[in-house]
């Protein structure tokens, strides 16, 4: 339940009429299937109203113009107001013919202001509405508010709610502004008249007695968004979902689901000659649970592969329910130049036995946790691997560069603690070793206990050997040799320390490789 | 003719059953092992050293094997890659919390099904049954699991202080290996640099792998890589590992 994004919407009243081209001034009315679906302005005024009947609505205005409904060519009719709107961000999403949102967050800075931006934006798309269509000349309304649902209500009144003020501005309007007539005619008839009154309720509550829709109608009338916007860019949605209704149970549905879904996606993409190297995967219960992971594949991810991650997916997350939606978004596409990357080599089988059962793992633990260690320039053992994310595009053949100068000699260590635990080091006489300005052991070595633990005979060391990394940063530490300095120096600006690194072997068969730094003593690997 | 009939014979060849076969170890290994290799649908338990469990895999992924660390987040790649691993083919889940109390068998099932070895570092949620139940997995399927003893022994596990389960302990085991002594040469007081171990390795087990042995291995050798080692120490001081500076 993240905060609801600022959004601002331009709003094109009773759209189909003007797709249409009639002038406002005439009473025009766009029927589907029997049924007013818009009006324009006069014939509203002569009585028309929306899911008349038509021969009811010619009999109330008998000069009414009636026009059949074209949904391609409302959506045609909008793409100019559309690209305008995308003058301002390219973020934009079209939410239906005539209504379209984006995030106002950067534009609204860059113009001054939410006010400032809603203006602007007004003034170019009535400019583009009144090329359009000279005659009549329609208006837009352009509203601002947070979350998509308040700010379709701002649009209709072309206001701009304050910040924060989403809930209190959606407070008084009707339960029926929803637009689930079901559902208000029941929440009217319990004594729920507003949507101030839903939002009072408390959500498990209301999620019991009225389920998922209910669910969503107390989000929005709390002034959060049923569903995010989704920033995307041009071109439009790629992305496909799918509605289970009734929320299915097991996961096997689901991932029959998914597989069409997949397919879908599919051809969407190669309609474009597109590849997804990322994929969205969303999730959602009847109860509301939601679960999102981006699913990333340099190859492309073709069907049988994102069904069978999707499945993975839903077979590592444990729900309470069933499930209600499924939804599909390509995060990333590149041009799919016909390539499918094969696996270093090697029996080309089995890679692609490792690679499902590597995706699945990554299905019960998350992308990130599982990791392909790339070998690479450094001087620490910890510093020559990077660990990449599987199935992430890996930096190509690395040249190890130039040589890396107090390199710690091979053989590398087996064990390199990510957290490296403090030790304690101390001569003959018990007192602390460090290191002298000439960069020599002030003693050497004779116990160490590491992170509070049993005291253990040094048998053999050597060190320091002094290395001075990124001494350009010039935050860290202190000025002086390692050691000379106590752990309560306070680091000057523009100062460092220097650290050193000493191999040490104990009684007990180990061998370190010990750091110092600022007088704090370190094992930074153990040579097990 | 003598290699068209050689080639006949390959044909006619009655097909390997999974049990059967074995993935080749490093060759100073082989004497740790009953089999000489890593049967096919076994379990190794390795206690108190993290690169003696490696290099158990090393010889397999160099020969196009798949292998995977699990639950190892101090696992070292520099040294992976020196005892012989390809790391394109040993890819690291280096943790299992996210998983949680059921993440680590459920991973290192999910990677005994598909891999041929799976290196892991038990933690302490997992129980006897896991364990029993990941043996069959592994059985079944035809992989090997090394498992890497837990945090409390080794040099490692006392550098981190942790605790977990003790490889010696781990139930249903085959083959378990235990370093008994381990001898770092190279370093003296004040001078030298860490060159070669000497490790003795303990090798005991179920079955073929009962009858204890004692094998002395350099682990890494002074020239890199594994080799085996002359049993009495001082006999064993290899060439290039002066006794002291000029």
């Amino acid at each position: 339940m993240s905060r609801p994004v600022r959004t601002l919407v331009v709003w094109c009243p009773d759209w189909p009429v003007v797709a249409a081209g009639r002038p406002g001034t005439e009473p025009v009315a766009v029927v589907a299937a029997n049924r007013v679906v818009a009006a324009s302005a006069a014939a509203r005024a002569e009585g028309v109203e929306e899911g008349l009947r038509r021969r009811q609505a010619e009999t109330r205005c008998p000069r009414l113009v009636v026009v059949g409904h074209d949904p391609g060519r409302d959506l045609r009719a909008f793409e100019p107001v559309a690209a305008t709107v995308e003058s301002f961000t390219p973020a934009v999403e079209v939410v239906a013919p005539g209504l379209c949102a984006f995030a106002t967050r950067g534009p609204s800075r860059y113009f001054g202001g939410d006010a400032a931006l809603a203006a602007s934006v007004a003034a170019r798309v009535d400019g583009v509405l009144g090329e359009t269509s000279p005659s009549g000349a329609p208006t837009c309304r352009v509203g601002v508010a947070d979350g998509l649902f308040a700010a379709e209500r701002a649009a209709r009144l072309g206001t701009v709610v304050p910040p924060g003020g989403s809930a209190g501005f959606l407070a008084p309007f009707p339960v029926g502004t929803l637009g689930d007539d079901e559902l208000a005619d029941l929440l009217r008839r319990l004594g729920i008249p507003t949507l101030g009154r839903l939002a009072e309720l408390p959500v498990p509550a209301v999620l019991a007695r009225f389920g998922p829709a209910g669910a969503g109608a107390s989000r929005l009338a709390r002034g959060l968004d049923e569903r995010p916007l989704a920033a995307r860019t041009p071109p439009p949605d790629l992305a496909v979902a799918a509605v289970l209704d009734p929320p299915a149970e097991r996961v096997e549905v689901a991932a029959f689901v998914a597989r069409g879904l997949a397919e879908r996606l599919a051809q969407r993409l190669a309609d474009r000659g597109l590849a997804a190297t990322r994929v969205r995967v969303e999730a959602e219960t009847e109860h509301g649970e939601s679960m999102a992971r981006l699913w990333r594949h340099d190859g492309g991810l073709t069907p049988a592969a994102l069904a069978e991650r999707v499945r993975w997916q839903l077979d590592g997350w444990k729900t309470t329910g069933g499930l209600s939606l499924l939804r599909l978004t390509p995060d990333e596409v590149r041009p799919d130049d016909g390539r499918q990357l094969g696996f270093w080599g090697g029996d080309r089988a089995a890679a692609e036995r490792a690679a499902r059962a590597l995706a699945r793992v990554q299905g019960i633990l998350g992308a990130e946790a599982v990791v392909t260690a790339v070998l690479d320039g450094g001087r620490g053992p910890g510093e020559r691997a990077d660990l990449v994310p599987w199935g992430e595009s890996r930096p190509g053949e690395r040249k190890l560069g130039p040589p890396w100068p107090g390199r710690v000699p091979p053989p590398a260590p087996a064990s390199v603690h990510p957290a490296p635990p403090p030790v304690e080091v101390v001569d003959a006489s018990g007192a602390p070793v460090g290191v002298t300005g000439r960069g020599a052991a002030s003693a050497p070595p004779a116990r160490l206990s590491i992170a509070g633990g049993a005291w253990a005979e040094v048998t053999a060391w050597a060190g320091p050997w002094p290395y001075d990394e990124r001494w350009w940063s010039g935050v860290r530490g202190t000025n002086a040799v390692a050691g000379l300095r106590g752990p309560n120096a306070v680091a000057e600006p523009g100062s460092r320390s220097r650290r050193a690194r000493w191999q040490v072997t104990t009684t007990a068969g180990d061998a370190h490789l010990l750091t110092v730094e600022g007088g704090r003593w370190s094992v930074e690997a153990t040579y097990d | 003719m003598a290699l068209s009939l050689r080639h006949v014979a390959t044909l006619v060849a009655p097909v390997a059953l999974a049990g059967e076969r074995l993935l080749p170890v490093l060759p100073a290994l082989e004497p740790l092992l009953p089999a000489a290799g890593l049967r096919r649908g076994s379990v190794v338990a390795v206690a108190g050293s993290a690169s003696l469990a490696l290099a158990m895999v090393a010889a397999a992924t160099a020969e196009g094997s798949w292998g995977a660390a699990v639950g190892m987040p101090t696992l070292g790649p520099v040294a992976a890659a020196e005892l012989g691993i390809v790391l394109d083919r040993f890819p690291l889940v280096p943790r299992t919390e996210a998983g949680g109390p059921g993440g680590w068998p459920a991973v290192v099932a999910a990677l005994l099904d598909a891999l041929d070895v799976v290196v892991a570092r038990p933690d302490r949620s997992v129980r006897p049954d896991d364990a029993r139940r990941l043996a069959a997995r592994a059985r079944e399927r035809g992989s090997v699991l090394v498992v890497v003893g837990g945090a409390t022994e080794g040099a490692a596990g006392r550098a981190a202080g942790g605790a977990a389960w003790p490889a010696a302990a781990w139930p249903a085991a085959d083959v378990r290996l235990t370093v008994a002594r381990a001898e770092w040469v190279g370093l003296g007081g004040g001078w030298g640099r860490l060159r070669g171990r000497r490790l003795e390795v303990v090798a005991g087990g179920r079955g073929s792998a009962a009858r204890e042995r004692r094998v002395a291995l350099w682990l890494p050798h002074p020239d890199g890589g594994v080799a085996p080692a002359e049993p009495v120490p001082a006999v064993a001081r290899p060439a290039g590992v002066e006794e002291r500076p000029a």
